[in-house]
């Protein structure tokens, strides 16, 4: 796969640094406001380096001829159940990317990965997808990434613009009409794959009252708590961002999750480190950045 | 061509949006103000493309069995608040301050009172003790929902206080373990999209 240049980005934040000079910090010691580089930053840049380093390797790593393999995930192993029961039944897959993101959020572009498979499924098997969104910019790249997925599929004449819809920017006014479509269409499977916020447990209780097959997943730790209570399948942490390599085996991605869980274990090796400091040496507050 | 401009135009504004946020001079803001501006301005287009879907679908459904009333209703509301902002504007006492005060405001807590409900039915759910798990946890939620009761203190004092502990630490053990992946997940999406890995939202070319 083609990897348009990503040293560049190293090279330009080197660039930065180099730009920045010895004039970045004021005689009073704070940063001065109109400096290329806050040196407030520094940790978060450094961090940065290393994770994009990290993952560049997995990658080379790859392409050199590693195999990276990823556990199994029962939240995205029932992708498959979910859209098979809607199409037995004879039921359509309700799926929601929640209120709380817009296409910015990494959480948002997650779901669209999830989606992209679950339409391209949809499509072959002929069933409905309904796709209720409170963004419009969502709206547009959900329309393209469900287009793709029905042309991927071999059936593009199954792909039905009207279904991937705006509904409300408001959050309950989407809440109270996801909550009416649910209600009246009765889907077989419900995915709850996004951003959510309060309207997360509306959403989940009343998609599990009509006997839905729920999938759900969120990066609030709070909302992951409905989630879990209320639905079939839930994707903790980390879990719906391995989606799109998990279901796809793209071995690029792949290796990027494997990088994922290098930094993981820098990251507990760290805090490993920083008790033991914090333990002799209390008075020292180093890691405290 | 069709795939290799939108993931130059993403490497390049990832770069520049991930560059600013390191410097404060005034030509990162500046880069970063005119960024802002033009996805208002995206937005605003989208906009106009999303209520055009809302109002021929409504206008579409309207035939289906049962569904005319809710159609109706959403194509009012939509119509309503606008033309009432533009006839007699926002400011207090307005019409349209007054629908919203005394339409919108009460439907929205309408639906977020619902989730009060919800609550109880999704507890009575979670909370069976089935396993040696679920048991843990339902002891757990029993001592955390007395412990933030004022009548927990008259119980017995060391209900707030362990309900401090457990909140304070392994719940927010497990809640900072989930954080890390979640916040390790956000950065490799991120840079899977910069660097061109992931391409889903270019309809996976």
């Amino acid at each position: 796969m083609h990897v348009p240049s990503p040293l560049k980005c190293v090279f330009f934040l080197c660039v930065l640094l180099v730009l920045n000079g010895g004039s970045v910090v004021a005689a009073d010691g704070l940063t001065d406001d109109s400096s290329w580089f806050k040196f407030d930053t520094l940790p978060t840049l450094i961090f940065s380096i290393v994770s994009l380093a990290i993952v560049l390797y997995a990658i080379w790593s790859v392409k050199s001829g590693k195999k990276f393999r990823i556990r199994e995930i029962p939240g995205l192993k029932a992708v498959e159940e979910a859209v098979g029961r809607a199409t037995e039944m004879g039921s359509a897959i309700l799926y929601t990317p929640g209120w709380g993101g817009d296409i910015q959020r990494p959480t948002t572009i997650a779901s669209m990965n999830i989606l992209s498979t679950v339409a391209e499924k949809t499509a072959e098997y002929d069933c409905r997808l309904i796709y209720p969104t409170h963004d419009p910019v969502i709206m547009a790249v959900a329309q393209e990434v469900v287009r793709e997925g029905c042309i991927k599929a071999g059936h593009p004449d199954r792909f039905r613009s009207e279904d991937i819809f705006y509904i409300s920017s408001s959050q309950f006014g989407y809440a109270a009409a996801v909550d009416g479509i649910i209600s009246r269409t009765k889907p077989a499977s419900v995915f709850l794959l996004g951003t959510f916020e309060a309207e997360s447990l509306i959403l989940a209780e009343t998609g599990n009252s009509i006997g839905a097959i729920q999938i759900a997943g969120t990066d609030s730790t709070i909302q992951l708590a409905f989630f879990i209570v209320a639905c079939d399948y839930t994707l903790i942490g980390e879990e719906l961002f391995a989606a799109s390599g998990y279901l796809s085996q793209n071995e690029s991605i792949l290796a990027s999750v494997k990088a994922q869980d290098i930094l993981k274990i820098l990251i507990a090796l760290f805090v490993v480190l920083a008790m033991i400091w914090a333990t002799v040496s209390p008075s020292s507050g180093w890691w405290a950045f | 061509m069709r795939t290799r401009i939108p993931l130059l135009v993403c490497l390049v504004s990832g770069i520049i949006m991930f560059a600013q946020y390191f410097s404060s001079h005034p030509i990162a803001k500046t880069v970063y103000n005119g960024i802002l501006e033009w996805w208002q301005i995206i937005f605003a287009f989208t906009m106009f493309v999303g209520v055009a879907a809302f109002i021929r679908n409504s206008l579409k459904n309207m035939r289906r069995k049962g569904e005319a009333p809710y159609r109706v209703a959403a194509l009012v509301g939509l119509t309503l608040m606008p033309l009432l902002a533009l006839i007699g504007g926002t400011k207090f006492g307005s019409p349209f301050l007054w629908a919203f005060d005394n339409m919108i405001a009460p439907m929205q807590s309408t639906v977020f009172s619902l989730l009060a409900f919800f609550v109880v039915s999704a507890s009575f759910r979670g909370f069976r003790a089935r396993t040696i798990p679920a048991t843990i946890l339902l002891l757990t939620a029993l001592i955390v929902l007395i412990g933030r009761i004022p009548i927990a203190e008259l119980i017995s004092e060391s209900f707030p206080k362990l309900t401090f502990w457990i909140q304070s630490y392994p719940s927010m053990a497990a809640r900072r373990a989930i954080l890390i992946g979640i916040g390790l997940g956000s950065m490799t999406t991120a840079l899977r999209v910069i660097l061109g890995i992931e391409r889903t939202y270019l309809r996976g070319e």
